[in-house]
């Protein structure tokens, strides 16, 4: 250790660099202390029922095999109608549970008998692939009870999620991680 | 006719969004009314849909009002309506685990490469690094994608920075002022993943490896631009590897990550040197590191032997030539007052492409589509066209929106074409700036502190006691 301070040999460029330093450090670590401060709420991607038009395009554009969006059925809009036109083929041969009726190409919604004539479509989400075949039937003849949502096991949460860039109703959006879904309770038309 | 099939009533409903139960009191059940239409639905039904898509047509045409075909029965039987299952979304204790292994891997990489010298720990800890942030955590969050988030939330104060993606975009920064691109070494995913394939590293020449050298600064630029604006995430969607860590993505990604794996096995690191916007931050910084990477663990003893160890080109050699001061200064001298010229054609440039940079945005896109049915030389809709026609908002909304967006990508290219201007000049500046040099050093911004060099070199060989190395460096000192 030089006790004589000139001996150390300190250029212009060493001075600048150390306040450069100082600066990339205060900033950095002021940029962390915001963070922690502001430690802002989570967000994860869902799609708004209300700007989805069930393009088909969550089956084909999420970055998993099979996509993070499938269908969910909100109950309490359901008509349970016999004839559903989310379930069945436009001209389906029979109302039955046969495969050539079935609008879903996975078979995963469930017909099952209420009472009559009402009978309940349950969605078996290991088969969907969230191609919103159903939910265009459902919307466009019926009650729109049938809408498609990020699952929130299956999700990524990509910071860009592909398949937000793809949508051309632009009804993906940041929500708080605590409020994950959008529940859909009305039809579009009725708002 | 109309209101006696379908139930057209007007209804109040309350919109109540995330609420998992099932809305209480939904509506007034006309079971009767529903039986009708089930009844005659099956009677006709070949028919049926037809007739109800008519007047379906109908009603849609005229009516904006609430419908709602099929009311919600009440069932006789007493049956309870099922409620969706809602899976919860990925406990916030992940993301403290995530910073956590962050720290850590950072914390390991210094220590590994700058206290135990050792190349065998840092190709160990960037295998495990890949492993975790890239095959396990699927390469998302990263610090190069943090980039965007903090520009986005910089841009746009709706936007609320997610506090992982602020802490990994500032933690490597942090550690790259005190010890140097110890991220890159090892901690990142996609340096790893190339790290790991290259095999047979070959010199690229330096009039190739000088202009793509600008790239990174100005993908970084565009990524900037394209994320104040909201437009998208380049980065994020132009990710090479992401594909491969998700097992599954476009074809185009798909092919663009093996393309760029493949050249991996002769170019060091394709996507780090000449692509990687982050790196390009990591390279400002890293010059003013605390500790950084040596070759040589006591003194350079000018063997050559080091020369050709770095499969990034990033160890300077010793200057040797005379050049003549007064001739590099008067190169200096044009380039600096070439360049505010070169920023300000560059701004000028880049104002004069605005519209065309603006064109990513879908809202941007989505009028532009509009006016063109509006004025017929499109025919039909779009998906795009037709969702904003399920809004029923006029196509002014649209435009004004994106005139909206087209205002801020005109101040935007503007600052992005004389950011293109600035990195250019500086680079042309840099290059002829000439520092002298007595040994064999890493480049301060260059070295990805992979630790390959310091198995090259006799000092580091002796200094772990090689017997082989020792002799050779007795030879010399003998020889002196």
């Amino acid at each position: 250790m030089p006790d004589n301070p000139e001996d150390k040999k300190i250029s212009r460029r060493d001075i600048l660099k150390q306040g450069v330093w100082y600066a990339g450090l205060l900033a950095i670590s002021g940029g962390l202390g915001l963070i922690a401060a502001h430690a802002e709420q989570r967000t994860v991607w869902q799609i708004d029922p209300q700007k989805c038009i069930a393009c088909g395009r969550c089956g084909t554009e999420c970055v998993l095999g099979t996509s993070a969006v499938k269908c969910v059925h909100a109950f309490a809009m359901c008509g349970y109608c016999k004839l559903c036109t989310g379930f069945f083929e436009p001209e389906p041969n029979a109302l039955n549970t046969g495969a050539e009726n079935q609008l879903c190409p996975t078979g995963a919604i469930k017909r099952t008998f209420v009472e009559d004539p009402y009978y309940e479509y349950t969605i078996d989400e290991k088969l969907c692939i969230g191609c919103g075949m159903c939910v265009r039937g459902c919307g466009a003849f019926g009650n729109g009870s049938l809408f498609l949502q990020v699952r929130h096991d299956r999700c990524v949460n990509c910071n860009e999620c592909s398949i937000a860039t793809a949508c051309p109703a632009q009804a993906y959006v940041r929500v708080p991680a605590d409020k994950p879904y959008i529940i859909k309770t009305q039809d579009r038309k009725s708002q | 006719m109309r209101d006696h099939l379908f139930g057209v009533r007007e209804r109040n409903f309350r919109f109540q969004s995330g609420s998992l139960a099932p809305p209480p009191g939904t509506s007034p059940r006309h079971s009767l009314l529903r039986r009708g239409i089930v009844e005659r639905n099956t009677r006709r039904r070949k028919h049926h849909l037809i007739l109800q898509q008519i007047i379906l047509g109908v009603i849609a045409a005229s009516a904006s009002f609430g419908v709602e075909r099929f009311p919600p029965p009440d069932f006789t039987t007493g049956h309870q309506l099922p409620t969706s299952y809602m899976p919860p979304v990925r406990p916030d204790l992940y993301n403290y685990i995530d910073i956590g292994a962050l720290i850590l891997a950072l914390g390991l990489a210094a220590y590994l490469i700058l206290a135990r010298r050792s190349r065998r720990g840092i190709a160990g800890l960037a295998i495990t690094s890949l492993i975790y942030f890239g095959f396990y955590r699927e390469g998302c969050i990263c610090p190069i994608g943090g980039i965007q988030n903090v520009a986005l939330a910089l841009g746009n104060h709706n936007y609320a920075l997610p506090m992982v993606a602020g802490v990994f975009f500032l933690l490597p920064l942090l550690f790259a002022l005190f010890f140097g691109r110890v991220f890159c070494s090892s901690v990142c995913p996609l340096g790893a993943a190339q790290d790991v394939v290259l095999r047979h590293p070959i010199k690229l020449p330096d009039w190739l490896i000088h202009p793509l050298s600008v790239l990174p600064w100005i993908y970084l630029g565009a990524a900037i631009l394209y994320a104040t604006t909201g437009t998208t995430f380049l980065i994020c969607r132009y990710d090479p590897f992401v594909a491969f860590f998700r097992l599954g993505g476009s074809a185009f990604m798909l092919e663009l990550g093996a393309v760029i794996l493949i050249l991996g096995i002769v170019i060091g690191r394709p996507y780090c040197r000449f692509a990687c916007p982050y790196g390009a931050i990591l390279r400002l910084l890293s010059p003013l590191a605390k500790w950084r990477v040596r070759i040589t663990p006591v003194q350079c003893i000018q063997c050559r032997l080091c020369e050709e160890s770095c499969p990034f080109g990033a160890i300077n050699s010793p200057t040797t030539e005379k050049i003549a001061r007064s001739e590099g200064r008067s190169r200096l001298t044009i380039l600096l007052i070439l360049l505010p010229l070169m920023v300000i054609t560059g701004g000028l440039l880049g104002r004069l492409g605005s519209v065309q940079l603006s064109r990513l945005d879908p809202g941007v896109r989505l009028a532009e589509r509009l006016w063109s049915e509006e004025r017929g030389t499109a025919k039909g809709s779009s998906k795009e066209s037709y969702a904003f026609s399920k809004l029923e908002l006029p196509n002014t909304a649209a435009y004004k929106r994106a005139l909206n967006i087209e205002h801020k990508y005109a101040v935007g290219s503007l600052m992005f074409g004389g950011w293109v201007g600035l990195v250019i000049g500086l680079k042309l500046i840099s290059l002829s700036i000439r520092r002298r040099r007595s040994d064999y050093e890493p480049d301060s911004g260059g070295c990805f502190a992979c630790g390959r060099c310091y198995s090259s070199c006799p000092v580091e060989r002796a200094r772990l006691g090689n017997p082989e190395a020792m002799r050779l460096l007795k030879e010399r000192e003998c020889s002196k």
